[in-house]
Order: structure tokens, then sequence, then C-alpha cells
């Protein structure tokens, strides 16, 4: 009993170790940085300065939506590419070429994120491949400049995200037997139909893990929108790295590290919310 | 095979090639309206080919598929007047019981207050009435098979097509659902065509049974012709238990032949265009051969022997005897009656078995 | 295997036994400050061993602080990063000047940087090496930029680059005939000037092709002619020079800005004398020469120009005419709290449309 017992601590210590010293006690430390502010050098005091800072200066609010809206604009685009391809590989490929399909798309994460976003400049920018083949096939008469807006950073991003759609969409689409799909058609359905109701109802619980590890991915991001985006694109997650190493203004840094903790966890649940409700819907009607 | 009118279900050298294997081989048949059709065969067959290419999720290499008088080539899925029950039924596990049998009066476009009566029509039908709401994951086995059958009889399609839906199910179940789908079909008074490896499903609801093998048609019939009056020797060794033999012609009088086993035992049996030194297979049925204690009842009978009882297998009414011929050593599955006068038969006991003739089907051997 | 665990113990015997002799030397410093060949020689000669980390000036005094000063024996941000966040945060330790050979340091520049690190009567901060930042241009494509206001001008829409970091708000300010250091100890004042640099560089935004973040960025981005101006380091221009002569180091019309990087003592170091041995080392003559060729700057070491690379010396004296060399703005040490105004200004440049 009492070894046991022993045994089970044994294996929940590095739970708990890792909960415990990786991520609370960094946030409590975090916390208590955000909760005081400076009044003199070495001496600080509690306040709640910094939180007032991030709701009354527009500057950072506007960061912040604009991060969050672009992120959940990332999210759909990832999820209306990567459906196809996710439904290709779990239901129309077979055998080595559904390996391959699946190896292809994690062969970029082979390499690091900033090789895999410097690969983008090389092709987007102004002397990058995309600009000269677009000249040499001369729909371009001088070179064309892809590199730093929204767009870019956009396309870096859903590139990343890529992934983390398809596993959890092609898992749960694989997981649709094949026959339901059929009795779908056999009793009427077409194409359009029974992707809405049928595939997607089931897929929905791949879709939303997937949009939310992406949303979280995005929405954290800093590299692919510093190295990508423009002079107007600013990320939150830049705030928030000017404010801890260029700044040295820890106290607001942290502050916004908890805003946006806060805020993606409160869209998080939106979503689950509000895909329930969605699910409740289509459950409920026609009976 | 004529083009009739009072088929529902017309197939005529229905081919199917996948690659180099040809899967369905110049199938004819013709399932008359209102009747319960089976193909019957081991899995592999084609059968299943057979079916899909029904439903439209296969076209046919070659041949032509006729649906009331009309070919159905080239029309997809869901424009065909067919519908399909699933292996595993393939009910939607995303909607209730309900909106799985609205579906298809949905994608017609039917209103909603007709939906709603015409499912809960089909629901007293199928003697499930107010499970509406339920999920399909609340059903029992048996409870879904109805509901996958409800779903397309509330299309009202021409034909109703059933892939082995009683596969999944107990034992226990699937005797019951045997019952329940050939009152269903009763019920319902649409044309089913039912294809499983089951031969008892086959046999017990069947007005006509196809089996099927390697692709082709062996015997088209009625249960009682295929199980009494196999054409082939696949056919009367895939329906129903048999003893089998296989043995060499060794004088043949008119339709009268006496072969001998490859294990030595002397059968007399019957058979056209039998010549001595054919080699043939023998079948005889478990209930064909009569068993006795005294070896005065069997002497009148051109096949018995006298044999010592090497097992006895009960199982009620269908309980067996296993006995062995001290000759040839084969070993002769005997159905054993339900009488009083066997009741104390014991392994060891000595009994005397015997058939007739014509209860020996003889077969030329198919595999050289 | 075994000979490895047995250098090893070796070595960690040797540590415990004479630490004062063979330590290890965790430096924290940027790219090219400490050469391969100069860290061999010095292992050589000392016995120590280095570690190197590099690092920028923002993440140097970063990690300090968020250790506390540990991590690391040496470190080497700008001389005007140390006072302040000495002051702020009490990252450093003092220099025990009587362990350095002030005879390797070129006077003048070794008295103005412990004026500008001294705190309460302590110095923490010796030099190493010096450079200006100002504009890189490409003569053939951009002869008209001047100075940094320059790179304002339209016709130049979509080819010009400058960084979003306080250099480029004291450049544009001097540009713009303001003197921003006059006005540090002042916030009103230095807010004020800040305002008009903040207008200013929103109104060049539109010119601008991209803000660069890393040295190697803009190289690329010179290099391939996608921009033809830009602020930049000294040493950058004379690298791209090598390659394309049309393109060149200029020292704009209201002054380059000079930088000093120093030697600094973590406050929690370990092993300081190894530190005082790497700096009494690298400042020798012919090694301060050997950090120069790999660094492209010149180093604060008294005669090592003697031992420079002659190309090197060619492009800084096409780049510095002698009245250029005086028209050097130093900067003076940041006072606190200045950083988190031009922060703001330059958040707002950023979010500006």
């Amino acid at each position: 009993m009492s070894s046991k017992r022993l045994g089970f601590f044994l294996l929940l210590a590095p739970l708990v170790l890792w909960l415990g010293l990786l991520i609370i006690l960094p946030h409590i430390d975090m916390a208590i940085v955000s909760l005081r502010t400076r009044v003199a050098p070495r001496e600080y005091a509690p306040s709640l300065d910094n939180y007032a800072a991030f709701v009354t200066e527009p500057l950072y609010l506007f960061t912040f939506l604009r991060t969050a809206v672009m992120s959940i604009l990332v999210t759909v685009i990832t999820l209306i590419i990567a459906f196809p391809i996710s439904y290709y590989i779990a239901k129309i490929a077979k055998g080595r070429s559904q390996a391959a399909l699946f190896l292809m798309c994690l062969v970029p994460f082979w390499v690091s994120e900033l090789v895999r976003t410097f690969g983008w400049i090389i092709l987007l920018r102004e002397t990058g491949v995309i600009s000269g083949f677009l000249q040499w096939l001369g729909l371009a008469d001088q070179p064309v400049e892809m590199l730093y807006n929204d767009a870019a950073m956009m396309l870096g991003l859903v590139y990343t995200s890529m992934l983390f759609m398809v596993v959890p969409l092609t898992t749960t689409l694989e997981s649709l037997d094949d026959a339901v799909i059929e009795a779908g058609y056999d009793l009427g359905g077409t194409g359009p139909s029974v992707l809405r109701e049928i595939v997607i109802p089931h897929a929905m619980p791949g879709i939303v893990s997937g949009c939310i590890v992406v949303f979280m991915l995005s929405l954290g991001n800093y590299l692919t929108p510093t190295m990508l985006g423009g002079k107007d694109s600013l990320w939150f997650t830049q705030l928030i790295y000017s404010q801890f190493i260029v700044r040295f203004n820890w106290e607001l840094g942290a502050a916004f590290g908890f805003c946006l903790l806060f805020a993606s966890s409160v869209i998080v649940w939106a979503t689950l919310r509000l895909t329930g409700q969605t699910l409740e819907r289509t459950m409920g009607e026609g009976s | 095979m004529t083009a009739d009118l009072t088929s529902d279900l017309e197939c005529r050298a229905l081919t199917r090639h996948f690659g180099d294997v040809v899967a369905v081989q110049g199938v004819d048949f013709s399932v008359a309206a209102g009747s319960f059709f089976s193909i019957l065969g081991p899995s592999g067959c084609g059968k299943t080919t057979i079916m899909r290419m029904i439903a439209g999720f296969l076209e046919p290499t070659s041949g032509d598929i006729r649906i009331k008088g009309r070919s159905v080539l080239g029309v997809p899925p869901n424009k065909r007047p067919v519908n399909m029950v699933f292996q595993h039924l393939a009910l939607f596990p995303m909607m209730n019981v309900a909106e799985n049998i609205g579906y298809g009066l949905r994608r017609q476009g039917v209103a909603k207050a007709e939906i709603i009566r015409r499912t809960g029509e089909v629901l007293e039908r199928i003697n499930l009435p107010g499970i509406g709401t339920r999920k399909v994951s609340e059903l029992s086995g048996g409870q879904r098979q109805r509901v996958a059958i409800a779903r397309c009889m509330v299309l009202q399609p021409d034909v109703l097509l059933l892939d082995e839906p009683l596969g999944a199910l107990d034992l226990k179940l699937r005797e019951k659902m045997k019952v329940e789908l050939k009152a269903l079909q009763a019920e319902f008074d649409t044309t089913f065509v039912y294809i499983t490896h089951d031969q008892g499903e086959a046999l017990v609801m069947s007005d006509a049974v196809a089996v099927m093998n390697a692709g082709r048609f062996e015997q088209v019939g009625a249960a009682r012709d295929l199980y009494y009056r196999p054409e082939t020797a696949f056919v009367a060794g895939f329906v129903g238990e048999a003893n089998r033999w296989r043995g060499r012609v060794e004088a043949v009088d008119g339709t009268l032949a006496e072969v001998r086993s490859e294990s030595g035992l002397l059968i007399r049996t019957q058979g056209q265009n039998l010549r001595p030194g054919d080699r043939v297979e023998i079948f005889v049925r478990p209930e064909a051969i009569a068993i006795n204690l005294d070896a005065k009842t069997a002497a009148a009978s051109p096949n018995q022997m006298a044999v010592q009882v090497s097992a006895l297998l009960f199982n009620g009414a269908n309980s067996r005897v296993l006995v062995r011929d001290p000759q040839s050593g084969a070993e002769i599955d005997v159905a054993l009656p339900q009488s009083a006068e066997f009741s104390n038969l014991a392994k060891g006991a000595q009994v005397h078995i015997s058939w007739g003739r014509e209860q020996a089907l003889c077969f030329a051997d198919a595999t050289l | 295997m075994t000979h490895k665990l047995y250098l090893g113990a070796t070595a960690i015997a040797l540590a415990l036994a004479a630490p004062a002799h063979a330590d290890t030397l965790r430096l924290l410093t940027w790219g090219g400050y400490a050469p391969d060949a100069v860290i061999d020689l010095f292992e050589a000669e000392t016995g120590h061993t280095v570690e190197v980390t590099l690092s920028n000036n923002e993440e140097m005094i970063a990690k300090l602080r968020a250790t506390g000063g540990g991590g690391f024996d040496l470190v080497q941000p700008s001389q005007d990063r140390i006072a302040g966040p000495q002051r702020e945060f009490g990252i450093y330790k003092p220099i025990d000047l009587s362990k350095v050979d002030a005879s390797l340091f070129i006077p003048s520049m070794l008295e103005a940087t412990k004026a500008n690190t001294t705190v309460d009567g302590e110095v923490y901060g010796l030099p190493n090496i010096w450079g200006t930042s100002g504009l890189i241009v490409n003569s053939a494509e951009a002869p008209n930029v001047k100075d940094y206001t320059d790179l304002c001008d339209e016709s130049l829409t979509g080819k010009v680059s400058y960084r979003l970091k306080r250099p480029t708000l004291i450049g544009f300010a001097f540009a713009m005939g303001m003197d921003p250091f006059a006005a540090y100890d002042d916030e009103a004042a230095y807010k004020d000037i800040l305002d008009k640099v903040e207008a200013k560089l929103i109104e060049c935004k539109p010119v601008v092709k991209a803000y660069w973040g890393g040295g190697d960025e803009l190289l690329n981005l010179m290099r391939s002619g996608e921009a033809v101006a830009s602020m930049a380091w000294d040493t950058g221009g004379w690298k791209l020079n090598n390659d394309n002569p049309d393109i060149n180091f200029v020292a704009p019309a209201s002054g380059a800005l000079g930088w000093v990087d120093t030697f600094a003592l973590p406050a929690q170091g370990r092993a300081d004398d190894a530190a005082y041995a790497w700096i009494n080392f690298v400042m020798k003559p012919e090694i301060a020469a050997m950090v120069t060729e790999a660094a492209g700057n010149f180093t604060a070491s008294l005669g090592a120009d003697e031992f420079a690379d002659e190309v090197l010396k060619a492009q800084y004296q096409s780049s510095f005419p002698a009245e250029a060399i005086d028209n050097i703005r130093w900067y003076p040490p940041v006072p606190a709290n200045l950083e988190r105004i031009e922060g703001e200004a330059l958040d707002r440049v950023q979010a500006a449309k």
C-alpha cells in the first residue's frame, strides 16, 4: 500500500514539478511584478497603474485588438485551407501517398521557425524569387515588393500554423466511417449537403481544437510578425518584448502578458461555448 | 433473361474489374417486385461489389442494371431509387433518430410538417414510436437496425439493399432480427436485396437466393432448391452441412453408380453422365443419414454400415453424432433424431447408419 | 570517454585547488568582440577558459536584471547604458582600477568612459571598442543623402530603411537642429524634442520601405539594392563597401553618433580575476588589432592603429575627414525613465498610418 502510494507520488512528481516550477511559479512572479509600479530607482509600490495604462492608452488597446482580430482571421484562413487538405489525407489518399502527404505537412517543421520564415523572405522580397518570376513572365515590368505588409505576415502565420490544424482535422476525419458519408449520398445528399450536415458536424471537435491551437500560436507569435510584417504591422507580443527588453519596463510588460493570457482564455472559452451551442442547435432542429 | 415488367431490379451480364482482378463476371439476375432476394457467398466473392454497383457507388465495367425497367447506369447514388442499409448501419451519429430518418426527406425538400408526420409514421411501423429525440448512441442493436431500415424506407425506394446488416449483432438478436426483417419486408412490401455470407440468414428470409462464388452466380433459386437440389459442388458444400467425400467412379449402370472414396468407403449413388474412372465429389447431409441400433432396419438401404459412436455433440434440436467407420477410419456426421430410442446413446456404442442413393449427391470433382 | 572524464575531473580538481589561476570566464558580448584566435591565445597564456554568449545592449541588461547580475563574469554594454541601469537595478559591481593596466588605454577615452560610468564615486566601466552610427548610402542611387532627414525625401520612396530605436530619435533630433543630449536631464524639454521628432518620423513613414530589425537584414537590403540609403553603423557600411564601391558609410552633416562599448563586471560575477586578465589581455595593441579586424571597429587600445588593417584605415579616413571626427556626438549616460518616454514615441510612430 505505502509503496504503491510512493510509486504514485513518484509518477506524479514530474508533472507537479513541471507545472509548479515552470508554469505556476513564474506566473505568480509575473503577477506580482505586474501589480507594482516604480516610484524611484529600486523602489516599487503596489499599484494597478500598469493595467490602467493598458486600458487608457489607445495604442496598446488598438494593437491588442488588431492582434486578436488578425489571429482570428489567420485561424479562419488556416481552417479553410487545411480542411480540404485534411479531407484528402484522411479520406481520399490511401496507404503510402497518405503517409507521404502527412509527411509533407510535417517536413517544414524540421527546420526552425526562423529558417521557415526566412524562406518566405527569399520568395517574397523585391529581388526575390516570385518577383523575378513575374518579371520573367512579363506580368510585371519592375520588381514587385511583396514583403513587409500584413498580407505577407498573414501568409507566414498561416503557413506556420498549418500543421496544427491539419493534425486534429485529419484525426477526426479519419474516425468518420466512410459508410456514413456514403449513406449521406445514398439518402439523396449532394456534396455540399453531406459536407454541411455530416462531415463538418463530425469534424467539429477537431475543428475547434485545431482553431484553438492555431489561434493561440498566432496570438503568441513574435518572430513571424517581426520578420515579415511591415512598418504598420505591430503585433502585441512585440509590445511585450519591447517593454521587457528595450524599455526595461517589466511591470508594464508583465501586465500586458496577463492581459494577453486573459483575453486568449476568454476567446477560447467563448469559442467553446459558441460551437457547443451550434452543436446543440444542429441536434435540436428537425425533430 | 428477358426484360420483365414485374421485376424491380434486373442485372444483365454485370461485370466489374479492379485492374486485372475480375470481381464480378457476367452476372445475370432479376428480382421480382416485392420479393426478398439474397446473394449468398463467402467473403471476397464479389457480392459487395454487386451491391455497390446497384447503389451507384461503383460503375460496372460492362453490363447493365435496370430498376423498374430503366437503366440506372451513370445515375449518381443520390439520384437512384434504391437505398442501402450499411453493414455497420452508418447511422449519422451527429443527429438524433428523427433527424436520421428525416435526412433523406430534408434532402428532397419535403416540407417540415410533412417530414415530422412521415418520420412519426415510419417509427410507428417499425414499432419504435416516440424515440425520435433519442440519440443514436442510446439505442440498442436491434433498435438501430430498425432505425436504419426506417431511414431508407421513409423515402419509399423501389429497392432496398441490405449489406450484411446483422453481422454486428450477437447470435440471439440475430435470430430475432431475421424474423423481424422478414416481417418488415412484408410490412413495407418493398423489394429487398440482401447480401450475406451467413446461409442461415439467406435461407430463412429469402424468396430467392443466389449463391455466389468467385465473381459468378453458381445457382439462383428458392432456399429449398438450393438445399435439396444443389446444381454444383460449391452450392452443395456451401449451403447446409454435408459429409463430403472425394472419390472415383468404379461402376456405372445407367444413372446408378458406385464410387470408391479416397478413404476406401464404397458409396452407391446416382447421377447423369457418369463414367467409370471419373473423379467425383459426394455430399451426404447429416439429416439424410438414418441411424439404427440394430442392423435389420438398415439392411434395405443401398448404403449402410456398422459404425461406432466417437462423439456426441449435443445442441438441442441440432444435436449430432460423430461416428467412425471402422473400415475406412472416416468420421461421419449424423443428425441425432429426437426420439427416446437414442436418449441413452453413449460414446463407443455400436450403431448402424444408412442412406439412400438419391441422398448421396454426386458432382464431378471441380478441384481438378 | 574515460579520457574526457579524467580531463573533466582534473579540470574540476584544478579549479578547486587553484581558483585564481584557472577559471571559466563567462563573457556576454557582441559579435566579433571575442574572435576565436584571441580566445585561443588568451587560454594558452592564462589557463582560463572562455565561454562567449553573443547579445546586444538591451538583452544584456535584461539578462542581468533577470538574474540580479549573475550568470556572467564580464559584460560589454555601451558606456551610456551603465550608470542608469546600475542606479535602477544594481546589476554591476565596481571595477578595481588597481587590477587594470591603465597604460594600455587611450587616456582621453579612458577618462571619458570612467566619468560616464561613475555611480556614487565608483567606476563601473572601462572602454573597449568604439564606433559611430550614421548613414549608409549608395551614392550612385541616392547621391543627395547627406543627413538623417534626407531619408524622408519622397524621391526615395520605398528605397529607405532605418531602425525604430533610440539612435533614430537622437539622430533625427540633431538633424532637425536640436540637441537632445543637452535636454537629457530636463524631461519636459526632452519630451518636446521627441514630439517634434515623432511628427517628422510619422511624416516620413510613407517613404520607408521597412524598419529593419537586425544588422544582417539591413546589409541584405542594401546589398540587393532594395534599399539605397539607411541609418546604420559605420562597420556595416565599410563591409558593403568591400563588395560595392558605390556604397559607403557617410558621417551625417549633423554629426555621427559615437558609442563606446565597455567592459563591466556583473554584480554576481564569480571569475573577476579572469575578467581582469581578459581586459588586460585584449587591450594589448597587437591583440586589439586582431579584435579590430574581426569586429571592424577600432578599440580604445593605445597604439593598436599601427597593427590595424590598411583597407579598414582607408575606409575610416574616407568616412571621417578631420572635421567629421570633431563632429561626432558621443552618447552621454541615459538617465532612467528616459527610455520609457522614447519607447512611447516609437510605439506611436509604428502605429501611425
